[in-house]
């Protein structure tokens, strides 16, 4: 029980950094971009001087988001990255954390510590924090702290409010070397869904701005996140590693189901959630390279399938009622 | 795929620019034949189907029959269109998790039938409640599949031609290509492009690019130069047609399997078996090539059932583990001892034998009023809980005279009795048992031909024992005990013991390796198709007029790449620097050397 509790204790603490790490990379964007627009005043200004005035086409075009270019630690007129590097270490630290976490709870309970919803919500974040603290040693992707980090402390916040059960044992449905490998690679791919949900979001919303979209227009921030281009190009690798697990979540799902229930297949409302999210993310793949449906409509589809992931975790566990009802909530 | 391809002398010899481009890759262009291969989406307004035939201009609307069932197949294999399938597929495998669905739980449609007589008759002809055998669910796959085949089959086929055809030829300038590199060097020019094709193309066995060598004619400023031509990642599009193809064979095993497989539940009892045989299953279900001859008859007897559940108190009663101790005899009356686990189910002579429930099953005797022994069975119990609060039906049609008498009522492995007279279990292990009954008497109707349900006992047309007060009489049995029934019906015993029952399914599926073969050649497929880098670099090599070597490169990617760049300076690393004094190749290939290991 020892442990349990500490493991508790961890998940707060990793949700508190994750709180932090948020606010820390909100505030980088805010002053990214507040140095932006000082920046393009000093350049408007010299641009009116220069011409003495009244050149209004000399206007510099609004920037293409080089502020996060790779490598500078300080951007757009040197503005300091602390909020990035402090958000950046709190990302570490709540990874760390929550994998402590996850360990002393399959220590607590003497199991694979992902067979109920609480186990699955930690996990999850911890693969969406790591994928997303991976991403940034290979490229600069630190845009995307502040969601990453928000929707992660919102997910552990959930878990420990609503989903939490006690650290115990297993019922035999559950006594399977699968349910190590197919929810344990469902969790990751959701995580993995996660970032890249968060990527996509982005896109949409950076795409609007550049279109003009009036409500949009004070959202400066939005001009420190890469191009759409970038953004989709970011999604999209990161949606084809979720979408090859996601495959294999529903092969080994259906393995497992031969031997557990007695047939690989058989429209349980899990499986038939899981196989809409599959279809979902096939359709994205192919909207992708359809003329007239890359880009902006292609990134609906990661939004709708992320939204069919989140209510096949929630809604179907809690909702609708089948074989796959193991919240461990009664 | 990416093979090694002997230079080819003879077309070696062909100059720059006579070869016709057929439509695919466009050398000058970002572009690949990906973006062609999806602009396949684009409706092409042909007319030459019909056009050609009537001899009329291509601009004459008149495309005919011919015309028109070929554009609807260039419409359903379009792109677009297997997106719009896509989507509804998505939509309309929904209502199947919100409906009760027939497959899945039969009862569950019959009450929501009973519920919403209207809505409920609707939905049920329109085949809501069988949703994933509907003719609308199967029309959007069906569609999506022959649109499958309509995109792939010509696909295979350009696949195919591609892989025999040669690289693409190097363009005429590299600066508008995303990698880019250039390198001085005191080797001969056919020397360097030997190098940076062995480079490029990599182990003999395990070739990473394949590589395409040709000589260039001089060109304005340019001298005679040598070229390579070099693209990998073919594998790309490979894994994307074994993807679908795959998913095409997924379909056709599942299909077969729905064919040729069977099912059978039986419920068995401790010390008790049966037979491998149609007539011995509670119900059967077989597909439409199934033969009764498949059937191996072995037999099989349940020796005992263990089950084990937690006591503590945060999983208080949570079942741990179910084991079924079995002897099976073979059909040549070989007899051996098996386990049947939930999770691990016993496979014996092509079936797989499934522990799906488990319950208790105690003996009941009823006489009658004159005393002769008119029931005597065991009688499962449905559990209806977690504490086994299990629910079972006694029919005692056979009396000596007077009317026919139905138990209902509870079977409580641990029961408590509260001070209000209401009975409850409180753990799943039979460790103070109670039978709990109600006493009807009547027409059970068993004699009308009509099927009943053995497990629930219309109550309607039958006459409740009651007692002084109007409440229904409630028995309280224990094991061994006899207790009477009401209103001198006759008598009631419980079995001293109380066996257990086990719900076995019986399933054999020929299909299933089939099934999980094509699953994960799909898996394969799509895991090739989506990490397989797909790259070209281009090469040319020619003397400059100080009598060194420039050696130019170029790479282009499909899509975003972040690799490109490093595997155009791979390339190139082979070749051995140029000093400034011109001392050889000494000291940069000996660096060039280092980065390479280092790679």
């Amino acid at each position: 029980m020892e442990m349990a509790n500490l493991s508790v204790l961890l998940v707060w603490a990793a949700a508190t950094a994750l709180a932090i790490a948020m606010i820390a990379f909100a505030v980088d964007l805010a002053r990214l971009s507040g140095a932006r627009v000082a920046e393009r005043d000093a350049a408007r200004e010299k641009v009116t001087v220069a011409a003495g005035g009244g050149a209004p086409e000399a206007e510099p075009a609004p920037g293409p988001a080089a502020a996060y270019g790779p490598g500078n630690g300080t951007a757009a007129g040197g503005v300091s990255r602390k909020g990035a590097g402090i958000g950046m270490a709190l990302s570490w630290l709540a990874a760390a954390m929550l994998l402590a976490a996850i360990v002393l709870r399959g220590l607590a309970s003497g199991r694979t510590p992902w067979a109920n919803m609480y186990e699955f919500v930690l996990v999850g974040t911890f693969v969406a924090v790591a994928v997303f603290v991976g991403v940034c040693t290979v490229r600069e992707a630190r845009f995307l702290g502040a969601f990453v980090a928000g929707l992660g402390a919102t997910f552990l916040v959930l878990a420990q409010n609503v989903f939490f059960v006690a650290a115990t044992g297993l019922q035999p449905a559950l006594q399977n070397y699968w349910l190590v490998i197919h929810v344990g690679v469902a969790i990751t791919a959701t995580g993995i869904f996660t970032v890249a949900f968060v990527s996509s979001v982005l896109q949409l919303l950076r795409d609007a701005r550049d279109e003009g979209t009036p409500w949009l227009a004070a959202w400066r921030w939005l001009d420190q996140t890469p191009s759409p281009t970038a953004l989709e190009a970011l999604s999209f690798r990161l949606n084809s590693v979720g979408f090859v697990l996601w495959t294999f979540t529903l092969i080994g799902g259906a393995i497992w189901a031969e031997d557990a229930w007695g047939r690989y297949w058989g429209w349980d409302p899990k499986e038939v959630w899981s196989f809409v999210v599959w279809v979902v993310y096939a359709a994205y793949l192919h909207a992708r390279t359809t003329r007239g449906w890359s880009g902006r409509r292609a990134a609906w589809f990661v939004v709708v399938g992320y939204a069919c992931v989140l209510f096949n975790f929630t809604g179907v566990n809690l909702v609708i009622n089948g074989k796959h009802s193991y919240s461990g909530l009664t | 795929m990416s093979g090694d391809q002997k230079p080819d002398v003879a077309a070696a010899e062909v100059p720059a620019g006579s070869r016709p481009h057929r439509g695919g890759y466009v050398p000058h262009g970002i572009d690949d034949e990906f973006a062609e291969a999806s602009g396949a989406a684009e409706p092409a307004p042909d007319t030459r189907g019909a056009g050609d035939k009537d001899g009329s201009t291509p601009s004459a609307p008149r495309i005919g029959v011919v015309g028109m069932l070929r554009w609807m197949w260039r419409q359903l294999t379009s792109m677009r269109v297997a997106l719009m399938l896509l989507m509804l597929l998505a939509v309309a495998a929904v209502p199947g998790s919100v409906l009760p669905q027939r497959g899945q739980d039969p009862a569950a449609v019959a009450e929501y039938l009973g519920d919403h007589p209207d809505l409920g008759d609707w939905l049920d002809r329109l085949g809501f409640f069988d949703v994933y055998t509907s003719v609308w669910f199967s029309a959007i796959y069906l569609l999506l599949f022959v649109s499958l085949v309509g995109c792939i089959v010509p696909r295979t086929a350009a696949h195919w031609r591609a892989l025999r055809a040669r690289p693409p030829q190097v363009p005429f300038r590299f600066t508008r290509f995303p990698a880019q590199a250039s390198a001085t060097t005191g080797l001969a020019p056919d020397d360097a492009v030997e190098l940076v094709a062995a480079r490029l193309r990599g182990p003999r066995y395990l070739p990473t690019f394949r590589v395409d060598r040709r000589t260039e004619a001089a060109r304005a400023h340019r001298p005679e130069s040598r070229t390579i031509s070099a693209e990998r990642g073919y594998l790309r599009e490979t894994g994307n047609l074994v993807f679908h193809l795959a998913l095409l064979g997924l379909l056709v095993s599942v299909a077969l399997g729905q064919m040729l497989h069977y099912t059978g539940q039986a419920i068995v009892t401790e010390g008790r078996g049966f037979a491998n045989a149609v007539v011995d299953y509670d119900t059967f279900t077989e597909g439409a090539w199934f033969r009764p001859s498949s059937l191996v008859p072995f037999s099989m007897t349940l020796d005992a059932f263990d089950s084990e559940f937690a006591s503590e108190t945060v999983a208080f009663a949570q079942a741990r583990d179910f084991t079924a101790h079995v002897t099976v005899t073979e059909p040549d009356g070989t007899r051996h001892p098996e386990q049947i686990k939930v999770n691990h189910p016993l496979v014996t002579d092509g079936a797989k034998i499934y522990l799906q429930g488990n319950g208790f099953a105690p003996k009941i005797t009823v006489t009658d009023s004159d005393g002769e022994v008119a029931f005597s069975q065991r009688v499962p119990f449905l559990p209806e809980d977690q504490l086994y609060t299990s629910r079972g039906v006694v029919k005692v049609p056979d009396v000596s005279r007077g009317d026919q008498i139905g138990l209902v009522g509870y079977f409580l492995p641990t029961a408590v009795v509260d001070d209000d007279g209401t009975a409850r279990s409180t753990f799943p292990q039979p460790l103070d048992p109670l039978l709990v009954l109600e006493v009807y008497r009547g027409d059970l109707g068993l004699d009308d031909g009509v099927p009943r349900n053995v497990y629930r006992l219309d109550t309607a047309s039958l006459t409740p024992s009651v007692d002084q007060d109007g409440a229904r009489v409630k028995l309280l049995v224990r094991p061994g005990e006899t207790v009477d029934l009401p209103d001198g019906l006759g008598t009631v015993t419980l079995g001293e013991d109380v066996p257990r029952y086990v719900a076995l399914d019986l399933r054999h599926d020929p299909s299933l390796a089939y099934v999980l073969t094509f699953a994960l050649l799909a898996l394969g497929g799509l895991a090739l198709s989506l990490f397989t880098p797909r790259r070209r670099v281009w090469v040319r090599a020619f003397a400059s007029a100080d009598g060194t070597t420039v050696v130019e490169a170029a790479g282009l990617a499909r899509g975003d790449d972040a690799g490109l760049q490093g595997e155009v300076d791979r390339a190139m690393s082979v070749l051995p620097e140029l000093e400034d004094d011109g001392a050889g190749p000494a000291a940069g290939s000996a660096e060039a050397e280092d980065e390479t290991t280092k790679d």
